[in-house]
């Protein structure tokens, strides 16, 4: 099921599957966030907002206004 | 040589750099624009070698104005910091990510020494990696493992700059056109995933193992730092110990500077023989370097604990807890250090500002950081409180002077808050600003690299606030030091005549001349010629004199109030000063500083930018007169409003 980086659950384990981020998609893809990059939500900041996801073995934070632009889907376990 | 190093942020960059240039750096910026360059020297054998630091990115392609520069040196071979040789710091244990930007700079043609850093991490937590076969795909370029923090590999790096051939030609990574024009954001796409594709395929071989360890230890110490009530807990219980920890200990060493300078001056006053350059020195320079000394301590103390923060990682968290509660004064998580820096003093805290990418969240940060309350204004706020706050306490135990100091500090803060949100409205941004940012694991901070902030944070505000400190205390001492022809004198003459000045002894007498000599210099009609302005403040011309004096420095309000009141004793010069201005009276016999104007004058200074410093500084980080000029109006109408609200309410 297709849904954004914005919406999943702490713990939660997706796959990406596009960044659509109208000036930030490059930024995103250069630090390695593109088709096919596994992510986990690690924790998100009191409030609910920013969130750190787990990519690459590294820890990455994004506030909800940019996560809303990454499509991702369940990783298949 | 000229040599730069390159790498993603949280590679461990830095400590590259400070292992091999040691002390030797010079913080600049690079020519015509305001990004900080750390360049380092370091010799093997007879070669000299010049070290440029870049500005930490993932890419060539740029997306903040840091990073603009590296794309600018790397694509103009005619620059002039167009290094000869490039060393690219990755981190060991996240390949993939890190190896984009060498493959870019490999692409570019340019001689590349490969360094994996944090290898000996790396192998702790179960990564392996065939050396040997990167090795061979990139021949050209010698790959070293190290670990900068703790020294490890040093000397197979500085083997590998010494017989690297910078004539060999790179093999190509990946073919097409290269690099892609800065504006053409979709063939910069297909370029970064095609190097990843490519990256991907070579890194199955290379990197045998990936990392077994989940860091679970910094998760755990996430889960409570990171905590919707102890996080904040924690961080305030943090900022408390540092301040309560620079309170209590900085005035230990600003008073001997103090007291030391004092000496100086006069020693030399005594020893020198008298004239225009004798007062030049004693009265004009060393009082202005040692206003500036005078800070150093709590600048150091503050950059020292700030960097111990920064380092261990714990700073990163702070952001991240911080930024959705700054938000909607269009500040962003970043803003904290910058501010939390303005504390001690504004310069170094505007230029901190440098790590937030987002233009608009930098500019206001950048705004409203004078409004927190710097170390220059303690002696104003402490003379003052002394002067028209009661010492008596609250429900018996609380302090009430302690209690107006806190509330001076807490209408900066809440006025930076309020200035913010009207700003946010009013300044226009292309983009929404984001947060987009690497958390590193938690590390035990590294000594060299504390020290290395400490001493680059104090050299910045010596150099950069104290040129400009001391060229207006000059200005400051020409002007009160010398007026029209006669005035001084008709003025002496007069203080001669009273018969106060008749029952004084020797040293009161030299005091009474002075100030008398102060009232008719250029100095004393400036402070007449704006009293007009500032009597519905509830200030005189005397107040006036030590407001424009306070342009150099703020601090200098009190001394300059020592000298127009004839305040002589060194030793107790602010006690002296207390009573002196206790019993000064207006024409029509009320005391000068009732609460009213006391009240008046703190307030005037939480608000007032009197700090040419910090102007200089705003103007050269925006680029433009524009936001310095505005800052200086803002911060001035409110400054008067205000005085002007609470004088004529109190009074």
């Amino acid at each position: 099921m297709l849904k954004v980086l914005s919406e999943i659950k702490l713990g939660e384990k997706v796959t990406v599957e596009t960044v659509t981020h109208p000036y930030l998609s490059n930024k995103l893809i250069e630090m390695g966030m593109f088709a096919g990059t596994e992510l986990e939500l690690l924790y998100t900041a009191p409030f609910g907002d920013p969130i750190a996801i787990s990519m690459n073995g590294s820890v990455l934070t994004l506030r909800l206004d940019e996560a809303k632009y990454i499509h991702v889907y369940n990783t298949p376990t | 040589m000229k040599i730069a190093l390159f790498g993603n942020p949280n590679t461990g960059k830095s400590s590259v750099f400070n292992l091999l240039s040691g002390l030797r750096q010079q913080v600049g910026n690079f020519p015509g624009v305001t990004i900080e360059k750390k360049a380092g020297n370091f010799k093997i054998g007879d070669r000299k070698y010049q070290l440029t630091d870049f500005p930490g990115t993932y890419s060539i392609y740029p997306h903040s104005i840091d990073e603009e520069i590296v794309c600018q040196v790397l694509t103009n071979k005619q620059h002039e910091d167009f290094p000869e040789l490039a060393i690219v710091v990755v981190d060991a244990s996240n390949l993939e990510r890190n190896m984009l930007l060498f493959t870019q700079l490999n692409d570019l043609n340019i001689p590349l020494i490969l360094v994996l850093n944090m290898w000996d991490i790396a192998e702790k937590n179960g990564v392996k990696i065939n050396v040997s076969l990167l090795q061979t795909a990139f021949p050209t370029s010698p790959i070293v493992t190290m670990n900068a923090r703790i020294g490890l590999g040093k000397d197979r790096l500085l083997a590998a700059i010494n017989s690297k051939d910078i004539n060999q030609k790179n093999n190509l990574f990946i073919d097409g056109d290269f690099p892609c024009s800065i504006n053409d954001k979709e063939g910069q796409q297909q370029e970064t995933l095609k190097r990843y594709q490519k990256l991907k395929s070579l890194l199955v071989n290379v990197q045998l193992e990936k990392s077994t360890v989940k860091n679970t230890l910094s998760r755990k110490i996430d889960r409570v730092l990171i905590h919707r009530f102890w996080g904040y807990f924690i961080f305030l219980g943090i900022l408390m110990t540092i301040f309560q920890f620079i309170f209590s200990f900085a005035t230990i060493p600003m008073d001997w500077i103090d007291s030391s300078f004092v000496q100086m001056s006069n020693w030399l006053s005594q020893q020198l023989p008298q004239g225009l350059l004798t007062n030049l020195l004693t009265q004009g320079i060393l009082p202005g370097i040692a206003g500036v000394l005078m800070f150093v301590p709590q600048i150091a103390l503050l950059f020292f604990f700030i960097a111990i923060l920064e380092e261990s990682g714990y700073l990163s968290r702070v952001v991240f807890i911080m930024d959705r509660l700054l938000r909607p004064f269009g500040l962003n998580g970043k803003s904290v250090v910058p501010l939390i820096s303005s504390l001690a003093c504004a310069i170094p805290g505007i230029m901190a500002t440098r790590t937030i990418s987002d233009w608009k969240e930098r500019l206001i940060t950048i705004l409203i950081a004078p409004l927190m309350s710097c170390s220059a204004r303690i002696p104003v706020y402490t003379l003052l409180i002394a002067l028209v706050i009661p010492k008596t306490y609250l429900l018996g135990f609380i302090n009430v002077q302690g209690l107006v100091l806190l509330a001076l500090y807490f209408l900066g803060l809440i006025a930076a808050i309020l200035l913010a949100i009207v700003l946010k409205k009013f300044i226009k941004a292309k983009n929404k600003g984001f947060l987009i940012m690497d958390m590193p694991e938690y590390k035990k901070p590294r000594w060299r690299n504390v020290v290395t902030t400490v001493v680059e944070k104090i050299s910045i505000f010596v150099w950069d606030a104290g040129k400009i400190i001391l060229a207006i205390s000059i200005i400051l001492w020409v002007l009160a030091s010398y007026g029209p022809t006669g005035n001084s004198a008709r003025k002496i003459a007069l203080a001669k005549k009273s018969s106060f000045y008749i029952s004084s002894n020797r040293t009161e007498k030299q005091a009474l001349i002075a100030a008398a000599k102060l009232e008719g210099s250029y100095m004393g009609m400036m402070g007449k010629f704006i009293e007009p302005v500032i009597s519905p403040l509830g200030y005189d011309w005397k107040i006036g004199i030590s407001l424009i004096s306070s342009f150099a420095a703020r601090e200098v309000f009190v001394g300059s109030l020592s000298t127009i009141y004839a305040v002589h004793d060194e030793n107790e010069e602010l006690q002296n000063l207390k009573t002196q201005l206790k019993n000064a009276k207006r024409p029509n016999g009320e005391e000068v500083y009732s609460l009213a104007t006391g009240v008046s004058l703190m307030v005037f200074y939480v608000f007032a930018m009197q700090c040419m410093a910090t102007l200089a500084v705003v103007k050269r980080e925006t680029q433009s007169w524009r936001w310095p000029l505005i800052q200086l109006t803002i911060m001035g109408v409110m400054a008067y409003v205000s005085a002007f609200i609470s004088y004529q309410l109190l009074a």
